[in-house]
């Protein structure tokens, strides 16, 4: 890449308020008058309401009010429209929110929803995808046919499938008629959560004008603002979302969260404030988390090496709303393959609906969870071919300007560099070279390949928009609406403002707490779509900016507007570098000598759509979903220990073909993604009892990685090849830092111990199970150590 | 309605007596009473950790203090490490090292490396993950953090 004076650069983050203390989240944000909301869960996982007493709680000193799901008639949701405010006529889901009281006080809420009686009917819960798919399985959703949704998903009435999804590419049945080799494999990932460290909080309140705002924690402020608007039958307009900080989103606070809830409480109390609050079980309970998944796969390969056939059936355990899990229903389905050229696809993709906690987005959007089962078909396609895995990919591996999409779609020849990530993961993990055995007898080691490929799952109008203003000093200030969640991106727009303006980055101001009646407009902060989307809406921003200030130079020194040139934020006549004039000079236009202004305030716009994107053929998926896909392979070192189950990840390596605009910030991403997927790999799943319940709502039992658990190493590279048409080449990293793991140890445990896994998290009862069930012969020698001889 | 005590916190060098119920968290003094807003709450039952403030010198969990607990302590938070503009040794070892990214962990793992640096200045970096290991950060990977901490402790060598 070449040598750029900010673009490229480790630059600190400007947010330094989070270090000194006084960052804001909606967490800290208290309004006078406030009030206390607080919600009841149900106490069953399917069920009817057959009454809901409230006397005694409203009875409680402090308590203003109860709502239950009749003041509420009506559905909200981004894709899928099929949430209630509060549950009507029946439960779906344990904990699902059946009432919610407002007080003054927390105390005095929280009272009151003790004292609140609701006496069910108990109904069959549906708690498998398997289940949900029996004809005579009980609906729950039994009126699907009245929601509103996108018009690119496909639900299907009168039964549990909330979205139906096909992908069809070549012949498959002649595919598999030319493979020499075929290979079957069921995988299972379980429900996971976010875990975000800051609780879902939100307040709200309506001003006497009707104006409703909201401080919330949120990833996409203009997403809430919209969904807002349309579930509610709002004004949009008269809708204003107040961005804070947020602790933490991961695509758990995508799209619209709780919002709703203290907005319709506050517009029922005389706009008065209401702020409600989730403590962390609650967070568990009623924010929601990620599907679980059942991939069906076959995939066959010729002899010669090459990948000819993919059949697969996808099944997302969605949960009792599948509002947002049928957009990621979509992604796995039309990206149902790793980074290689399949020539024969049939895949469909069915989210389903059951009797669990609702899911939502979850960093990676579905492909962690793909690329887990698929890159364990790579590699046992590659055995069975007698062929080194590494040289399978290679030979596969997507070639921009030649390959073509499982939709069809020819892939762009700038679109980066898959094989190139291939190669340098695997010389960074010693590929070929069989760790060195440990001294003790039942610890075993292993190393594991995977690559992947995602870009951000969108519709093809998700629009983006920028505005820079120079200030008086030379200053400038920037306007974009993607959020700021811990990923940084606003600070790495900066750099390209301070880049391309050639001014200190310090001079550049991206406030990270914004409104959306005071920032350009962007579609979402999802799908590591905020630096490319974002970026080329700035880039021409800045073009603008610049146009402008060489029009005011060309004037005031008499020479034509190719003659300027925008150097160390100045405009000045080429080759004549003391006929400048500089931003701060000409920040509200331009002063002549004879007392003349000209032009007025600097300010420049630009727009982003992701341009030739498409709708997908509804039968066979055909299209270009994607503006862009950043490529990539991970490779890790694993140690399996026979004596307590357990896997530990020695080193971790990812290489990211795209180049970064802060390495700091991109390494920041590159291990928390590490060691997030390493988490999600090893440890994390929801566990419900037999009739539905959550058991493990909190961080004693749902364990996510602490300092202990990471890697000895981590190592992360970006090989810099960039996109033409996104800025300073670069694309979206965020999520891409997460996908590999799961299936990179998978593939090093079967190394390790030749051991296959095909169900997360691999906790040390699921590795027995595997080691049972194909090699129980490795037990048998731990008995040997461990009893002395035989 | 709950009657009420009376405690006397010195928080960040401002010694003040407060009226608190007597199953009130320090948590919640510090935050109502002494608007102190880096402290922050993940789960109010010692598992998360980003409640962490220093009291009497040591590391705590401000969740799981009770207020009368607490009366005559000295407690430390972010807020007395540094004046506005000014980081200390440790906040400007995060700020450089990239030691934070939603940040709302951050002053809890500030508190803590705070400590680590005044109390352990040969600390390994097992040890440094020992003490780390009462709290979590889902965004980092803590590898950063880590490197911070050890940035920290050099600083504070040289100066
Ligand atoms: S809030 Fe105190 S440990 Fe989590
Ligand atoms: S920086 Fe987000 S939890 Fe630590």
């Amino acid at each position: 890449m070449k040598a750029y004076k900010y673009v490229g650069k480790p630059i600190p983050r400007q947010d330094v308020s989070k270090v000194f203390g006084d960052a804001i989240y909606a967490y800290d944000v208290k309004l006078p008058g406030m009030l206390y909301a607080k919600l009841v869960g149900s106490t069953y996982a399917h069920a009817r309401i057959k009454r809901i007493d409230y006397s005694k709680a409203l009875k409680v000193p402090g308590v203003i009010k109860v709502f239950t799901g009749e003041d509420f008639p009506f559905k909200v949701g981004i894709y899928a429209a099929d949430r209630d405010v509060l549950a009507r006529g029946k439960v779906l889901y344990y904990g699902h929110p059946v009432a919610g009281v407002v007080a003054e006080t927390p105390e005095a809420a929280e009272e009151a929803a003790e004292l609140i009686e609701v006496e069910y009917e108990p109904l069959e819960p549906v708690l498998t995808i398997e289940d949900a798919l029996r004809p005579d399985a009980p609906l729950i959703h039994e009126h699907m046919e009245e929601y509103r949704h996108a018009s690119f998903i496909y639900p299907r009435p009168g039964t549990n499938i909330a979205n139906y999804l096909k992908l069809r590419k070549g012949n498959v049945k002649k595919g598999f008629e030319e493979a020499d080799v075929v290979v079957e494999g069921e995988y299972r990932e379980p429900l996971i959560s976010h875990a975000y460290m800051e609780n879902w909080v939100g307040i709200a309140r309506v001003l006497s004008d009707g104006t409703v705002e909201i401080w919330s924690s949120h990833q996409s402020p203009f997403a809430v603002r919209h969904l807002l608007a349309a579930s509610l039958g709002l004004p949009i307009g008269k809708v204003v979302v107040h961005h804070t900080f947020i602790g933490g989103g991961f695509g758990g606070k995508a799209g619209l969260l709780l919002e709703h809830i203290p907005v319709l409480f506050s517009m029922k109390l005389g706009g008065r404030p209401v702020r409600l609050e989730l403590n962390r079980e609650e967070n568990f309970l009623f924010m929601a988390q990620r599907a679980g998944y059942l991939f069906k796969m076959k995939t066959g390969a010729t002899k010669d090496g090459k990948l000819i056939a993919h059949y697969g059936e996808y099944y997302l355990d969605a949960g009792a709303y599948a509002d947002y899990t049928v957009n990621i229903g979509r992604s796995v389905g039309f990206v149902p393959t790793g980074p290689y050229e399949v020539p024969n696809i049939h895949v469909d993709s069915i989210t389903v609906y059951t009797n669990k906690v609702p899911t939502t987005a979850f960093r990676g959007f579905g492909m962690q969870e793909m690329h887990f089962a698929f890159e364990q078909q790579i590699e046992q396609l590659a055995e069975k071919l007698g062929m080194d895995p590494l040289e399978f990919r290679l030979k596969n591996a997507i070639v921009p300007g030649k390959s073509y999409l499982p939709t069809q779609v020819r892939v762009r020849e700038d679109a980066g560099d898959p094989a190139g990530t291939m190669k340098r993961a695997a010389e960074l993990i010693s590929w070929g070279k069989k760790p060195e055995k440990p001294g003790e007898p039942w610890k075993f080691r292993g190393i594991g390949i995977a690559s992947f490929w995602k870009g951000p799952v969108q519709p093809p109008n998700a629009a983006s928009s920028a505005i820079v203003k120079v200030n008086e000093d030379g200053s400038v200030d920037v306007l974009v609406g993607t959020g700021e969640m811990g990923q940084g991106t606003i600070y790495a727009l900066a750099q390209i403002v301070a880049e391309e303006l050639g001014i200190p980055v310090e001079k550049v101001r991206v406030a990270p707490i914004r409104s959306t009646d005071s920032v350009a407009y962007t579609w979402q902060t999802v799908g590591s779509r905020g630096l490319f989307s974002e970026g080329q809406a700035l880039m021409r921003a800045l073009d603008d900016l610049k146009n402008q200030m060489k029009e005011i130079a060309a004037r005031v020194f008499n020479v034509f507007k190719d003659e300027i040139e925008i150097k160390d934020g100045k405009a000045c006549v080429k080759g004549k570098p003391w006929e400048c004039i500089s931003l701060a000079e000409m920040a509200l236009g331009y002063t002549l000598p004879n007392g003349n202004a000209i032009h007025g305030p600097l300010i420049g716009r630009g727009s982003h759509v992701p341009s030739q994107t498409t709708y997908l053929d509804p039968e066979t998926g055909r299209g270009e979903p994607k503006p862009f896909m950043t490529f990539g392979t991970s490779a890790v070192e694993v140690e399996v220990d026979l004596l307590n189950m357990r896997v530990r990840v020695l080193k971790a390596v990812t290489v990211l073909d795209t180049p970064v605009i802060n390495p700091g910030l991109a390494l920041g991403q590159a291990y928390g993604g590490a060691v997030m997927g390493i988490s999600i790999a090893l440890n994390e799943e929801l566990k419900l009892t037999k009739d539905g319940r959550l058991l493990n709502p909190n961080f004693t039992d749902y364990k996510v990685a602490r300092a202990g658990d990471i890697p000895v190493e981590m190592v992360a590279e970006f090989l810099g090849v960039g996109q033409k048409n996104a800025p300073y080449g670069a694309k979206g990293v965020g999520e891409l830092t997460m996908i590999a793991w799961p299936a990179a140890i998978a593939n090093a445990i079967y190394n390790a111990i030749g051991v296959r896994i095909k169900k997360l998290p691999i906790t040390p009862d699921n590795l027995l199970e595997a080691i049972k069930e194909q090699r129980p012969e490795l037990l048998k020698e731990l008995d040997k150590y461990l009893l002395g001889g035989e | 309605m709950a009657e009420t005590i009376t405690i006397r916190l010195k928080v960040n060098g401002v010694e003040k007596e407060v009226a608190v119920k007597p199953n009130e968290r320090l948590l919640d003094v510090l935050r109502e009473k002494f608007y102190i807003n880096s402290v922050k709450a993940g789960c109010l039952r010692g598992e998360c950790g980003i409640c962490t403030v220093i009291m009497n010198g040591r590391l705590v969990k401000s969740c799981l203090v009770l207020a009368p607990e607490a009366d005559g302590a000295e407690i430390l938070t972010v807020e007395g490490l540094s004046r506005p503009g000014k980081p200390s040794v440790v906040q400007r070892a995060f700020i450089e090292k990239f030691g934070f990214q939603c940040g709302f962990c951050t002053p809890a793992f500030i508190m803590a490396a705070y400590w680590i640096v005044e109390n352990m200045p040969n600390a390994s970096e097992e040890e440094i993950k020992e003490i780390l290991n009462s709290m979590i950060c889902r965004c980092t990977g803590y590898k950063q953090i880590i490197e911070a901490i050890k940035y920290a402790i050099e600083l504070k060598k040289q100066a």
